[in-house]
């Protein structure tokens, strides 16, 4: 029987064996067989999209730039030390990047320089024929046109393993936007590149279309970005910050665009490009005193000093713990408990209403103020809460939401915060006193402080601040209100009194002529760290304005560090930018040249080269 | 006479043939399919002189069908001597291709004698194991059967075509059916078995893995039956560990550096895919690229590019798989299945001798090239170069294997008469 159906047997044994052996070559997922050696695929880039200011300045564009590429088969014996000295590359280095690609394929093409320019390109097309098995490939890379607003606009760069591993679209030496701007509408400025496939055959060479073409895919246009910033604007107020730290914030209350945002000391788009890259960048990173990398409007978190009386003023007449017209005496500042007191630079004895309270930013009216908001309420928590959520409406202590991927939060303390620093309860107004006057926990950024103006220059309501007016030609839908949770009709009297601040209190030396300026100084107590001791510093200088007052159009929020009085720096500063932006024409030049000459750099040097040394000088 | 009674024919053999000639057809068109072609029956192209062959093999049906069978019986021993005349006048007139001297030129038309070999060898061998004098249990008898397969092995070996001789061992199968004792296939597989053993372990530890297993056998044996003597299982151990000594010889004098190369490459011992692995590693590249169902139709991107080499004669089974998927190469499969274990079943049922063992043969080689060119387009087995029947390119495989179907099929439709 056995020798009957022996073949039979056989045959049918070796087709399940082939079945199975078939099976695991083309049905599971073996990655070495998988791969298709003989379809080419070639990604098309669209040209990456092109920036604007919102006065349709061209600020960002592509410029060629060339690499040299080498496909080590075609070469022919050369005169490398020549070659070298054409190329301006060290003999060595040469050698060795010729026989790394050789190494890597014979066939395939390998770069030996990158980012070459225009002008050596120029150069060099003239000479390159002469050596076989070497060419230039036009490669495209960013233009930054203006050397201005480069903290907003941001920088591209190579692709890392990790940006690769996180989405599924970029491929080795691809550029992707790395900040800023360029980072936040990547998925806009780069487009979608296209596919073209081509059929190889066993010698490597490309024999014409895979599939007639019809698996290609066209690649999608990038679209262009219209920014709010006015680079006009931008420029002028970099200017004025020239050699000295801290942060400018411009918004049109209307909208929420944001004009101008400056931080300082700043990099320069620029740097990011060209051979140069790598040492800009490394240089930019190790400046750990300038802090280049650092956007002081949207990163740095200080006190925001006597600005926040404004709201605490609002918070008042919401609460209706004060008018109009409530006065308190102050006695060169007030006992709010006992032994403890707080100075205040009024004279003795004087007695302020609201509106001279704001101008003369007494700190014993907006502590007075402050305390009964609190004591209000039951208990300190309950009053703490209710005065956080009213702070909390403005938008502090929140990112905001704005379209760049840098921020901080800031800080707004609450009951829970003090509970559990001194106990349930067991503190009151008095012991969180320092928040009336801006000092003691709060922290906000510059953006922030210039976005609580914006909600008073509106009289209640504010707009998310952002930085993108229009992507091609279609406008971002209108932005919704937020509301704040002070009413209305509270606000007019409160601007009065920062109306008073420049007309007639803190801040007379940012008048302009024709314009009702509306503001409020801040001179912001700050320590530092110095081998473990707490030192004092000068103080920050501090302004926030907005103007025309009844119909506001600018709202300006100016810190620099270190600046001492509000009135020193930051109200000129802010009120140049206003002049500048309103009538497009600066009167007060030697105004301007006191702000664009003035250098604080001895006063930043000063803890990094004396032990001990004055301030508030 | 035979009147035409389509009923009495094998269909479903018919039809798996057709289907398998079809798709061999087609393949063949894609393997060598370049955009300059003008029409498929312009004899100048490869499908249009396979196609040629396929309306030759045609005719033949015709005058197969018609003929009546102990025609066959009567021209065995005349077609034997003359395929061995054709082998022996190659050396002198034959035309030299890809290395060998297999071909005679006549014309526009070239014919590979070893094809027509296969065919009388198949009917010679079963005219002779017919004979009723024949015994299998005699040496004589074994001695000429030997010499009946030897004579063409030899012949096609000294070409040099050393994997069309291969073939030839296909016959053992119906001379194991025919009562060739089956120790002898067993003594056959356990020596290959010792010597693949010893290619891919080594001699020392294939020495102590044989021990091994005798010792179980023995054992093994020793609890049914006491009387057994150790002496036996002592001999043949010895013999086989001297088989496997004397393997690197066999190895390394009687076979050429490439042959060591496939077997080295199959056993995985080797790994080069670009030299001498080039073929098999592009196979299955191609295979593998089908997946479940293939690429389609002229889409196979490694049959365009032309990576496999030799893909339309013996290595069609990668176009198959590659722009036909698993289904397709299951399908090719089991029609091969499908038409081998028919045509011995239905062989079984003759009454006649001769038709009988014929019908053994046909099947058998059939088996021989199916398991040879499939495993070794898939890498399971080294490469050999011989063809797919019915599908690869090639016009005297094609006719010689049509021939052969169609003497099987008029064999079986008089499979009741003793004519």
């Amino acid at each position: 029987m056995l020798k009957k159906y022996i073949l039979i047997w056989i045959t049918i044994i070796c087709s399940t064996i082939f079945i199975l052996k078939l099976a695991s070559l083309q049905l599971s997922n073996n990655s070495y067989f998988n791969s298709d050696f003989a379809i080419q695929e070639i990604s098309i880039y669209p040209e990456r999209g092109l920036i604007f200011d919102r006065n349709g300045q061209l600020l960002v564009a592509n410029q060629p730039m060339y690499d040299l590429i080498i496909i080590p088969e075609n070469t022919l014996e050369f005169d490398t030390l020549q070659f070298s000295k054409l190329i301006g590359i060290e003999m060595n280095e040469l050698k060795k990047k010729i026989s790394n690609s050789i190494n890597y394929s014979r066939k395939i093409p390998s770069v030996i320089k990158t980012q070459i320019s225009k002008q050596e390109n120029a150069f060099l097309q003239e000479k390159i024929w002469l050596y076989d098995g070497f060419y230039l490939r036009k490669n495209s890379v960013r233009d930054y046109i203006k050397p201005f607003a480069s903290n907003v606009i941001g920088y591209t760069g190579e692709v890392s393993q990790s940006e690769i591993d996180s989405e599924n679209y970029y491929e080795n030496g691809e550029m992707i936007g790395k900040q800023g701007i360029e980072k936040y509408y990547e998925n806009e400025l780069r487009g979608i590149k296209g596919k073209k496939y081509f059929q190889k055959d066993r010698f490597n060479r490309v024999i014409g279309p895979y599939n007639n073409s019809e698996e290609d895919i066209d690649p999608t246009k990038a679209k262009n970005i219209t920014l709010t910033i006015d680079i006009e604007l931008q420029k002028y107020a970099e200017s004025l910050l020239t050699n000295k730290k801290g942060g400018v914030v411009v918004i049109e209350p209307s909208s929420g665009e944001i004009l101008s945002l400056v931080s300082a000391p700043t990099y320069q788009s620029i740097q990011f490009i060209g051979q140069n890259r790598t040492t800009n960048f490394q240089k930019l990173l190790n400046d750990s005193i300038n802090k280049p990398l650092f956007d002081r409007s949207l990163q740095a978190q200080y006190s925001p000093g006597s600005p926040l009386k404004i709201l605490n003023a609002l918070i008042g007449l919401q609460e209706n713990v004060i008018n109009e017209n409530t006065t308190f005496t102050c006695n060169s500042g007030h006992y709010y408990a006992k032994n403890a007191f707080m100075g205040c630079h009024n004279q003795f004895g004087t007695i302020s209403d609201l509106r001279k309270g704001i101008y003369n930013s007494c700190n014993t009216y907006f502590a007075k103020t402050y305390k009964m908001i609190l004591d209000k309420y039951e208990t300190p928590s309950e009053g703490l809460d209710k005065w956080a959520n009213h702070i909390k409406s403005f938008g502090l202590g929140d990112y905001l939401g704005y379209d760049l991927f840098i921020g901080k939060k800031g800080f707004i303390p609450e009951s829970d915060y003090y509970n559990n620093f001194y106990g349930d309860n067991r503190w009151g107004s008095s012991t969180t006193i320092s928040n009336s006057i801006g000092q003691g926990e709060i922290l906000t950024t510059p953006i922030q402080m210039a976005n609580f103006a914006s909600a008073i220059a509106n009289r209640g309501f504010y707009i998310k601040p952002h930085f993108v007016k229009k992507i091609n030609n279609e406008s971002l839908s209108k932005k919704e209100r937020i509301s704040t949770t002070i009413d209305k009709e509270n606000f007019e009297i409160v601007i009065d009194g920062m109306v008073d601040v420049v007309n007639k209190g803190t801040a007379r030396i940012a008048k302009i002529n024709g314009i009702n300026v509306a503001g409020k100084t801040g001179t912001v107590e700050n320590f530092i760290l110095i081998e473990g001791e707490k030192k004092q510093l000068t103080d920050h200088s501090t302004f926030i304005a907005f103007a025309p007052a009844e119909d506001p159009e600018i709202v300006v929020s100016v810190f620099i560090e270190n600046g001492y009085w509000g009135s020193r720096w930051a109200a000129p500063i802010a009120s140049l930018i206003i002049e500048k932006y309103l009538t497009d024409n600066i009167e007060r030049k030697w105004l301007e040249n006191r702000m664009v000459n003035g250098s604080l750099q001895s006063e930043y040097e000063k803890p990094y080269k004396f032990k001990n040394f004055s301030i508030n000088e | 006479m035979n009147s035409l009674n389509i009923l009495k024919y094998d269909l479903i053999s018919i039809l798996s043939y057709c289907l398998l000639v079809t798709f061999g057809i087609i393949n063949i068109y894609s393997s060598s399919f370049n955009e300059s072609f003008t029409s498929i029956f312009d004899s100048s192209t490869i499908v249009g002189k396979q196609i040629i062959f396929l309306i030759a093999s045609s005719v033949t049906f015709i005058i197969i069908i018609f003929t009546k069978t102990n025609f066959f019986d009567r021209i065995a021993l005349l077609l034997y001597f003359g395929s061995i005349l054709l082998l022996l006048s190659l050396f002198l007139f034959g035309v030299e291709r890809g290395g060998a001297k297999s071909w005679y030129l006549i014309g526009p038309i070239s014919f590979q004698p070893t094809e027509l070999a296969k065919l009388s060898t198949a009917l010679f061998l079963a005219k002779f194991l017919s004979i009723i004098q024949t015994d299998l249990n005699k040496t004589r008898d074994i001695f000429i059967v030997s010499i009946i397969i030897l004579i063409p092995i030899i012949l096609i070996t000294l070409q040099p075509d050393p994997g069309s001789a291969l073939v030839f061992l296909a016959f053992i199968f119906p001379i194991l059916r025919e009562g060739l004792d089956l120790r002898f296939f067993y003594f056959g597989l356990i020596i290959v078995s010792t010597l693949i053993l010893t290619l891919i372990l080594g001699i020392t530890k294939s020495v102590i893995t044989l021990s091994i297993l005798f010792l179980i056998l023995y054992i093994h044996n020793r609890r049914k039956n006491f009387k057994i003597s150790i002496l036996r299982y002592l001999l043949s151990l010895i013999i086989l560990i001297g088989i496997s000594f004397s393997t690197n010889y066999l190895f390394e004098n009687i076979l050429e550096q490439r042959h060591r190369d496939r077997i080295n490459l199959v056993i995985g011992k080797e790994v080069d895919d670009r030299g001498i692995g080039y073929n098999t590693n592009q196979s299955k590249i191609a295979i593998s690229n089908g997946g479940l169902f293939g690429a389609g139709f002229l889409q196979g991107t490694q049959t365009k590019g032309n990576f496999v080499p030799r893909q339309h004669t013996d290595y069609i089974f990668s176009t198959i798989g590659e722009e036909w998927g698993f289904m397709g190469s299951v399908i090719t499969i089991l029609l091969f299945m499908l038409l081998i274990t028919r045509i011995s079943l239905r062989a079984e049922r003759q009454v006649n001798h001769f038709k009988r063992i014929y019908c053994y043969c046909f099947a058998s080689l059939l088996f021989f090239h199916f398991f040879i060119n499939i495993g070794m387009s898939i890498g399971l087995i080294p490469s050999i170069g011989i063809p797919l029947p019915f599908i690869s390119y090639g016009g005297s495989s094609l006719l010689i294997f049509s021939v052969m179907f169609f003497i099987y099929l008029n064999f079986d439709s008089s499979r009741l008469k003793e004519d």
